[in-house]
């Protein structure tokens, strides 16, 4: 077991535990504290993976991310934060995430072997070929990036379309006053 | 053979925390933050499967780049940069709903005063 594998075991330990600690903290504050601290680790883990570029995107959208949890919550206390009374209820939903958890499990040895990525195996996809030809055919020697504004780059309009639909929805919820209000409004003024 | 797939197992107990978070808890911040858990899990699972062992960061510096016999060892030794790509993509998206989610729960706190789903939807108006 080489040491990167040890590294990475530790690391999603502790992001289990600070989720763990998340789902179960009475305090809404701590909850968003951990989840921070789980997306710390993620950030982490993108370094030792070898995805330097994940990790630079990682920490900056979970300072975001905390920083946005941390003004909603800071303003708005709120004391009801336990689990549904009914115990039926919380025992199936146990039962069946354990059963999701079983065959879930299941699943994941029957795929390729951590370590050895279908890049490595006998067919080994379009990844080869953009390693192979990236830097003739792009000429970025960041071959991230070369997928992602070059070979994929419908994708990263698609996701420069859902962020923009993501941004002007957030601002529609959270604009003071309506369109219809405005209109009303300046129409009281004039009369 | 367990533990060459201990860390996909992690990566799957990360999501049903994250899962359960979603379904079992009646605070909106808190299945706020079980959808962010989730979208974690993804993310490192999907990285997960692009990792080979001893596998260097796919960046060729200008030495590598140099020449095509040098590229070939390095593309040899490097991780896969497919899964990084669309995974760097499902991140932003992560925040951007994150964000969508947020400002929801916050109407619904200036509306209702409670953050408790149970008691929003026994109110009306």
């Amino acid at each position: 077991m080489g040491m990167v594998m040890l590294l990475l075991l530790a690391l999603l330990a502790f992001m289990i535990i600070g989720s763990l600690i998340a789902a179960e903290s009475e305090d809404l504050l701590s909850a968003v504290v951990c989840v921070g601290a789980v997306g710390s680790g993620l950030a982490i883990i993108d370094l030792l993976l070898g995805a330097p570029d994940l990790a630079i995107t990682q920490v900056v959208v979970e300072v975001l991310c905390v920083a946005i949890l941390i003004r909603v919550v800071l303003t708005r206390r709120d004391e009801t934060h336990e689990t549904h009374k009914d115990t039926f209820a919380i025992a199936t939903v146990l039962l069946v995430l354990g059963v999701l958890l079983v065959l879930g499990g299941w699943a994941m040895t029957t795929l390729h072997p951590f370590g050895q990525p279908l890049l490595a195996s006998d067919a080994p996809g379009v990844a080869a070929q953009y390693l192979a030809g990236g830097v003739a055919e792009v000429g970025a020697v960041n071959y991230v990036m070369s997928v992602l504004l070059d070979y994929r780059a419908y994708d990263t309009l698609g996701e420069a379309t859902v962020i923009f639909v993501s941004v002007i929805g957030s601002y529609a919820i959270l604009r003071r006053t309506g369109r219809s209000h405005r209109a009303a409004r300046s129409q009281e003024g004039e009369s | 053979m367990t533990l060459t797939a201990l860390p996909y197992l992690l990566a799957l107990a990360l999501m049903i925390i994250g899962l359960y978070v979603v379904v079992a808890k009646k605070n909106i911040i808190k299945i706020i933050l079980g959808v962010a858990i989730l979208d974690y899990a993804v993310n490192l699972f999907l990285l997960l499967l692009g990792y080979r062992d001893g596998g260097t960061a796919p960046i060729a510096s200008p030495q590598q780049a140099a020449s095509s016999d040098t590229l070939a060892t390095f593309a040899a030794g490097s991780v896969d940069p497919v899964p990084q790509a669309l995974v760097l993509t499902s991140i932003v998206i992560g925040l951007g709903c994150l964000a969508l989610m947020v400002s929801l729960a916050i109407r619904l706190h200036e509306k209702f005063g409670t953050f408790d789903m149970t008691r929003i939807r026994e109110l009306k108006g």
